[in-house]
C-alpha cells in the first residue's frame, strides 16, 4: 500500500489572537504546529499501514520552516518527507496550491512508477478554513474522492470511509486511486516515541523547487490565484442563549424549565 | 547548564504526554487502588519510555544521562508512582549494563522487551541500608547455582518479567563473598510475597520476593563470582541521580500548583499571590529547585564525560529528594487548607515525597557517602 499525506503547516490558533483593526492573523510569537486535520489523516494512513503494511509519504508545501511539521510526521508514521518550497510559488491561492501539489504528485508518482493507492488530506487548514485544497488535488489527478473521512478500513483495492453527517452517517467505497478527506477521527494522533522522535530530527527532507514542480506561469503563485480577498471580518458569534439571575438554583431551575417549554423544547 | 535541542525537545514531548495523560488520569488509579495499566502501556509501547537507558545496540534510543534526568525530572512531575515504575526498570538494568555479557545483555533485554518490566532485588529484612548484610544465598551445583532467599521492598516486584539478584556466595567472606544474578520470572521457585500499602507512592508495585531453590544456569552470574557488591553499589551510584531528577519534578509540580492556585484564590479582596509572605513562599521554592536541578544536571555531565560522580550523584539524590519534601509542605501551605484536601494534587505529592529521601539508600547514608568522599579528598 503506497499512500500520500498532504499536511500544511500552520500557526496554533488556540494561542492565536485576531488583530481588532485590520482583521489580520496577529502571527508573531504564535507556535506553529501540524494542521490537527492532517494530523488525524496521518493517524488514520498509519492505521491502514498498521494493518496491511506499506510506506507513507508526507507532502508539504511551504516555507523552509515547514520541515519541521514534516519532521513532525516522519516521527509519528510516515515513512519519507517532501517539501514544495519556491519563491515562485508564494501568495498561492487553494486553486493554484493544488494544481502545484498535483504536480508534485505526479513527479513522485513518476519516481515510484505507480500513482498512490491512497491521498489522505485533512478535511480543512484552521488557518484558512476553506477545505478546498485536497477536493481540488483528486479533481486534478482525476481521481475518486470522499470528504470528511470520520473511519476507514481497508477493503480489497478500496477503502471504506465512514462519513457522519446531522441526520446519521453515509459508508462510502473508493476504489484505488482515491483522495480521503479527513476530519476529527474517533482515537487522538498517536505519539512519537524517543527513537521515532531522535531519527525524525535528524532525516533528511527533500526540498522541491520550481525547477523539479514544473507549473506553467499562469496557473502558480500570485499570477495563478484568481481568488480575490476583498474583506475579512471577524464573524460575529450569535448569542442566543439568556441567562437567569438573582434567582437562587430551585427558582432558576423552574425558569428555565418553563422557558424550554415555552419554547416547545420540552413537553 | 544549558540542554540542547534534541534533549528540549524530547522533553517537550514527554511533557505533553505527562500533562495530557498523567495528570488528569493518575488521580483516577490512585483513588480505584489501581495500577495505571492503561497509562503504561502508551509509556512503553508507544513511547518507548520502558527502559530509557537501553543502548542502541540492543534496541534503546542511546540517549545521553543528561537527557535520561531530564526525562525522568518530567515523568515524576506527572507522578511518582509511574515515574518509579519506568526507571525501575533501568535500576535493574544497570547491574547487566556494568558487568553482563553481550550474550548477557541480549537475554536480558529480549526479556525486557517482551515482559516490559524489570526489578532490582538487593533489599531484605535483615538488610537494608546495610546492604551488605544480605542473607539469600546462591550455592553452586553442577551447572546451576541454586538461590534461596526473601527480597522486600521491591520496586515492580510483583509485575516483572526478571530480576536482578544481590546473593551470598561465599558466607565467610563479607561484602567480598557476594555475587549478581539474573534470574527470570518464570524459572521453577520464585514467587511473590507480599504486597506493601504504602502511604505514598501508590501507583508502583512494591512486593516481597521470595526465591526457593531457584535454579538458574551459571552464566546467569553478572560479572565474578564474588565480585557482586561492587557491582550494585556502582549501579545505585548511577541511578541515584535520577532519584534527585524525580525529586525536582515533584518540587516544580508542587511550585505550578501552589503558583497557580495563588492567583486566583482571593482574600482580603485581592489574590493571595499579592502577598508578599506568600510570593517569597514561592521563590524559595524556585531557588532550592533550580539549585537541585543544576545539581541532578551536573552529575549527569559528568557521568556522560566519565568523569567519576559518585560525590555528585549524591550529592543530586540528597538535594533532589529534601527539595522535594520541602516544596511539597511549603506547596500545601500556599493552599492553606484546601491544600490539606484529597481534591487538590499537594497531599499526594507530599505522600509521595517521602519516600525519595529513603530509597535508593537513606538521606543519612548519602551524607554519609558524601563525607566519605570529602575525607579522601582533603
Ligand atoms: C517504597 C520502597 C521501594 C523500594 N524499592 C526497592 C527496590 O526496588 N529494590 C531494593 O533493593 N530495595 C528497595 N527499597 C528498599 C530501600 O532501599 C531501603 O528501605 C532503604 O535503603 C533503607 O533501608 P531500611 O528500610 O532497612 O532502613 P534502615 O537501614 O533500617 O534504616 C533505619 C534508619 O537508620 C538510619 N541508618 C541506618 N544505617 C545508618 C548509618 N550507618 N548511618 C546513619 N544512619 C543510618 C537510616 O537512615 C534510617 O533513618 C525500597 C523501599 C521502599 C520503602
Amino acid at each position: 500500500m503506497n499512500i500520500l499525506v498532504c499536511v500544511k503547516q500552520v500557526p496554533d490558533t488556540t494561542s492565536i489572537k485576531i488583530d481588532p483593526i485590520k482583521h489580520t492573523l496577529i502571527r508573531t510569537g504564535v507556535p506553529s504546529i501540524v494542521n490537527p486535520y492532517d494530523a488525524y489523516a496521518l493517524e488514520m494512513a498509519a492505521r491502514i499501514k498498521d494493518a496491511v503494511g506499506g510506506k507513507i509519504c508526507a507532502l508539504s508545501m511551504g516555507p523552509e520552516m515547514a520541515k519541521d511539521a514534516l519532521k513532525e510526521c516522519l516521527s509519528v508514521g510516515a515513512d519519507e518527507a517532501y517539501l514544495i518550497s519556491d519563491r515562485v510559488f508564494g501568495g498561492s491561492d487553494t486553486l493554484a496550491t493544488s494544481c502545484i501539489i498535483s504536480t508534485a504528485i505526479k513527479l513522485l508518482e513518476e519516481k515510484n512508477g505507480a500513482p498512490f493507492d491512497l491521498i489522505f488530506c485533512g478535511k480543512q487548514a484552521i488557518d484558512g478554513d476553506t477545505g478546498q485544497v485536497g477536493p481540488e488535488i483528486a479533481e486534478h489527478l482525476d481521481r475518486a474522492l470522499i470528504t470528511y473521512a470520520y473511519e476507514s478500513q481497508i477493503e480489497g483495492d478500496a477503502i471504506k470511509v465512514r462519513r457522519e453527517s446531522d441526520e446519521g452517517y453515509d459508508m462510502l467505497l473508493a476504489h484505488f486511486p482515491a483522495v480521503v478527506t479527513v476530519e476529527k477521527t474517533p482515537y487522538e494522533p498517536r505519539y512519537p516515541s524517543i527513537k521515532s522522535k531522535m531519527a525524525a530530527r535528524k532525516a533528511q527532507i527533500t526540498t522541491l523547487t520550481s525547477a523539479e514542480v514544473t507549473v506553467d506561469e499562469n496557473s502558480r503563485g500570485l499570477k495563478g490565484s484568481p481568488t480575490k480577498v476583498k474583506s475579512t471580518y471577524t464573524a460575529e458569534v450569535q448569542k442566543n442563549g439568556q441567562t437567569i439571575s438573582g434567582l437562587d438554583g430551585s427558582l432558576a431551575g423552574a425558569k428555565i424549565a418553563s422557558l424550554l417549554f415555552d419554547a416547545g423544547i420540552i413537553k | 547548564m544549558i540542554l540542547d535541542e534534541e534533549t528540549l525537545e524530547l522533553r517537550d514531548m514527554v511533557r505533553e504526554f505527562v500533562d495530557n495523560e498523567i495528570i488528569p488520569n493518575a488521580p483516577e488509579y490512585e483513588k480505584k487502588n489501581e495500577f495505571a495499566y492503561p497509562i503504561l502501556d502508551v509509556a512503553i509501547n508507544e513511547m518507548g519510555l520502558g527502559c530509557l537507558c537501553q543502548p542502541e545496540e540492543f534496541g534503546g534510543a542511546g540517549l545521553s544521562n543528561v537527557a535520561f534526568l531530564t526525562l525522568s525530572e518530567e515523568i515524576a512531575r506527572g507522578d511518582l508512582g509511574i515515574a518509579t515504575t519506568l526507571f525501575g526498570n533501568c535500576l535493574a538494568t544497570y547491574p547487566v549494563l556494568i558487568a553482563g555479557t553481550d550474550e548477557q545483555k541480549k537475554l536480558w533485554f529480549d526479556t525486557l522487551d517482551e515482559k516490559k518490566y524489570a526489578a532490582f532485588c538487593l533489599t531484605e529484612p535483615n538488610a537494608g541500608s546495610d546492604a551488605g548484610g544480605v542473607r539469600t544465598s546462591a550455592v553452586a551445583d553442577g551447572d546451576d547455582y541454586v538461590i534461596n532467599g526473601t527480597k522486600c521492598f521491591i520496586s515492580n516486584g510483583g509485575i516483572a518479567g526478571i530480576y536482578t539478584v544481590l546473593a551470598v556466595t561465599d558466607p565467610k567472606k563479607g561484602v567480598l563473598g557476594l555475587s549478581a544474578f539474573i534470574v527470570e520470572r518464570d524459572r521453577d521457585g520464585v514467587s511473590i510475597g507480599k504486597e506493601e500499602d504504602k502511604m505514598g507512592m501508590r501507583l508502583s508495585n512494591t512486593t516481597e520476593v521470595i526465591f526457593d531453590h531457584v535454579r538458574v544456569p551459571k552464566d546467569h552470574l553478572l560479572g565474578k563470582l564474588n565480585r557482586g557488591f561492587k557491582i550494585i553499589m556502582e549501579t545505585l551510584d548511577h541511578s541515584r541521580a535520577g532519584v534527585g531528577a524525580f525529586g525536582v519534578g515533584i518540587a516544580q509540580r508542587a511550585l505550578e500548583e501552589a503558583t497557580k492556585y495563588a492567583k486566583q484564590r482571593v482574600q482580603f479582596g485581592q489574590p493571595v499571590a499579592n502577598f508578599q509572605a506568600v510570593q517569597h513562599i514561592l521563590a524559595d521554592m524556585a531557588i532550592e529547585i533550580e539549585c537541585a536541578r543544576q545539581a541532578y544536571l551536573h552529575a549527569g555531565e559528568l557521568i556522560d564525560a566519565g568523569l567519576p560522580y559518585k560525590m555528585e550523584s549524591a550529592i543530586a539524590k540528597t538535594k533532589g529528594s529534601d527539595t522535594a519534601m520541602k516544596c511539597a509542605i511549603d506547596g500545601l501551605q500556599v493552599l492553606g487548607g484546601y491544600g490539606y484536601m484529597k481534591e487538590y494534587p499537594l497531599e499526594k505529592l507530599v505522600r509521595d515525597a517521602k519516600i525519595l529521601q529513603i530509597y535508593e539508600g537513606t538521606n543519612q547514608i548519602q551524607r554519609g557517602v558524601i563525607a566519605g568522599c570529602l575525607l579522601k579528598k582533603y
